[in-house]
């Protein structure tokens, strides 16, 4: 019985919980994606000065990349240096 | 006849509908694929697409559509009797409802979870789309009158509700700032919201000076008011300026800050609500006074106007933007879609069924209930009043004083008002940006441009209809277009998955006969309302309700256009993406 109560709060957390996490990961993923143009600004024509260390974040964010070109309505990599598709 | 009996019917009646027809359009008709990569899985990205447990998903689903609406609605309509508005809520929702918001789930999914205005470019075509956009903005303009009004009509009858109200938006502001920033659990937090306002309200309900009163404030309403205006109108007036200010601040927030702690708590008050009526109900075992069919209604006919007095409730195309918006991204396995869809309308048929049952019982005897609804009219601007206090007759049942439990029903329904406040000016701005970016007008693309149309637009539209009342009283008279626009953007969904289903080969007829008679009955009462009664030459001329009825009734007949269209031409079947 006491099992069953916990499940109910439990499962009535997580509706109430559902579009909070959403809305985090989305404010989160927004940041991220700023912080990614930052690092590639020379995209759009902002001369990046630390553009030779962004290049050592490459493996690290090569999966990254990919999706965040696919969000920003890019089918294939903007960046002819970046072949990650 | 007792009360109780019509709930046990109609629930047994959805019942059967998800049981039995909902399982055949499933099975025979979107033919659900258990193994289907639903767009969760295949977009998964931990935001928008994530795949959920179905009973979660419905949980979310359901707070989202049910509102105040439902409850409006019914308690306006039971004017032609108990039998009509219950016969249309529970076969509204088994044959209609049902099967537009599960279909709208299901054609999403199949369309990588676009939402409906996507939809309509891609199955139907750019025109599609436009208009899509144009009813929304319709639906949402009349969103926001309505239910201004209906918060600024709950603040005059039950000024106990103000303080708890009010005392709502702080405590979710420390809600928002405690779940957000310092990453605490909202279950407790949100209850202890809950708390406060129901302590609040208990004391409010008791303690003459914690109600803010604005009538008494001015002298009763005999008394005189501000510009000149009677003490109602002006109590009125105010009210709405509060509103529209809160309206214009609370929808430019981030959602994180006010709209969604406000939802959490809103949430539990919907299980409060539920609980309240269905027990109360058990516990008072009342007796239905009000007639089967209501043989004074003669200034208005029932048909076809109960069909769009009923929106919310019965169907609602607002369900639609929930399920193709939201709910498509995160269906975990595709034959869930039945659960969460057919089941989410269920969830409010069993509320709006709930609400004609506090309203139909309310009266001691059947001459009382004829004398409180004694025209459409009479039954249009006291509904609501008559809604609250029957829920608080029925919450005696469960021990709660009759007037504490109005203010708590009235928290409840101002509470629920206020969220679809708050989203629809959000929604109307996005809109309204929208539309500039296609016709180029970039001005109004800004945030505080396209605020300041929709709330200006919004508080003119509530304040010029004139009610019995006086000045801002009226805003009952746009309810009729509310529940057109609402039944019209339903039109365009059921529309849109009978092209999905006729361009597979399928039986579209179950979209399609819903969707031809909500056509015919909203173009039916489009015309009686515009042509006959608003019109200069009618009944009772109006110009402004003429205006916006012609326009509505433009669109209805825009959709049959191109749903003729659109059904006529032989399309290519589409290819499911996971086909390809």
């Amino acid at each position: 019985m006491l099992d069953k109560v916990k499940q109910l709060i439990a499962f009535y957390e997580e509706v109430l919980s559902m579009p909070h996490r959403q809305e985090i990961a989305r404010e989160l993923r927004n940041e991220d994606d700023l912080f990614l143009l930052l690092l590639y600004s020379e995209m759009i024509g902002i001369p990046n000065p630390v553009y030779y260390y962004t290049l050592e974040l490459y493996p690290y964010m090569i999966e990254k990349f990919h999706d965040w070109h696919l969000r920003m309505g890019m089918e294939k990599s903007p960046m002819t240096g970046i072949r990650c598709c | 006849m007792n009360a109780i009996a019509i709930a046990v019917i109609g629930i047994f009646i959805f019942i059967l509908g998800y049981r039995f027809y909902s399982k055949f359009v499933a099975e025979k008709i979107f033919r659900l694929d258990p193994n289907y990569v639903t767009p969760a899985h295949r977009y998964k990205d931990g935001v928008d697409f994530v795949p959920t447990n179905k009973f979660v998903l419905w949980g979310h689903h359901f707070t989202s559509v049910a509102g105040a609406a439902p409850i409006l609605g019914p308690a306006i309509a039971v004017y032609w009797g108990w039998l009509p508005a219950v016969l249309w809520v529970v076969l509204g929702t088994v044959f209609a409802a049902g099967v537009h918001d599960f279909g709208t789930l299901v054609v999403s999914v199949r369309n990588k979870g676009q939402s409906i205005g996507t939809l309509a470019h891609k199955l139907v075509g750019q025109r599609a789309k436009i208009l899509f956009l144009f009813i929304i903005l319709i639906l949402v303009l009349m969103v926001n009158a309505v239910f201004a009004w209906v918060i600024a009509n709950l603040f005059i009858t039950f000024p106990s509700s103000v303080l708890p109200v009010f005392i709502q938006i702080p405590l979710a502001i420390w809600i928002g700032h405690a779940v957000y920033k310092k990453n605490a659990k909202m279950l407790v937090p949100s209850l202890i919201a809950l708390a406060v306002m129901y302590f609040v309200a208990v004391i409010a309900a008791r303690v003459d000076f914690l109600q803010i009163d604005l009538v008494r404030y001015m002298g009763g309403e005999a008394g005189a008011g501000i510009f000149g205006l009677g003490a109602v109108s002006s109590a009125f007036f105010i009210w709405i300026v509060i509103l529209m200010i809160y309206v214009y601040i609370a929808s430019t927030l981030p959602v994180w800050q006010l709209l969604q702690p406000r939802d959490f708590i809103n949430s539990h008050q919907l299980v409060v609500g539920l609980a309240i009526l269905y027990l109360g109900l058990i516990f008072t075992n009342p007796q239905i006074t009000a007639p089967i069919t209501n043989p004074n209604a003669d200034d208005v006919s029932w048909f076809p106007l109960l069909f769009i007095t009923i929106a919310c409730g019965a169907i609602s195309g607002f369900h639609g933007l929930v399920s193709s918006g939201t709910s498509s991204k995160q269906l975990n396995k595709e034959t869930d879609a039945r659960f969460v869809g057919y089941l989410g309308a269920v969830g409010e048929g069993i509320l709006a069924l709930v609400s004609i049952i506090a309203v139909i019982t309310l009266f001691p005897t059947k001459e009382d209930f004829l004398a409180t609804y004694s025209s459409f009219q009479a039954a249009s601007a006291g509904g609501l009043g008559s809604f609250v206090q029957g829920a608080s007759q029925l919450a005696t049942g469960l021990g709660i004083p009759a007037e504490i439990a109005a203010t708590i029903v009235s928290i409840i329904v101002v509470s629920f008002a206020a969220t679809t406040l708050d989203t629809s000016v959000r929604l109307m701005r996005y809109i309204i940006a929208e539309l500039g970016s296609e016709y180029k007008v970039p001005a109004l693309t800004k945030t505080h441009v396209a605020t300041t149309i929709a709330v200006v637009s919004s508080a003119a539209l509530v304040l010029i209809p004139e009610g019995p009342q006086g000045f801002g009283s009226g805003g009952y008279l746009l309810w009729p277009l509310f529940g057109t626009s609402n039944q019209l953007l339903a039109g365009i969904s059921l529309l849109l998955i009978s092209v999905w289903l006729k361009r597979l080969g399928r039986n579209y007829m179950i979209t399609l006969i819903p969707m031809l008679f909500l056509l015919f009955m909203t173009l039916w009462a489009m015309v009686q309302q515009v042509l006959f009664t608003w019109a200069w030459w009618g009944t009772q001329s109006n110009s402004l309700l003429f205006i916006f009825g012609a326009i509505i009734m433009g669109f209805a007949i825009w959709i049959v256009i191109t749903a003729l269209t659109a059904l006529g031409s032989n399309s290519q079947p589409t290819i499911d993406d996971n086909d390809l």
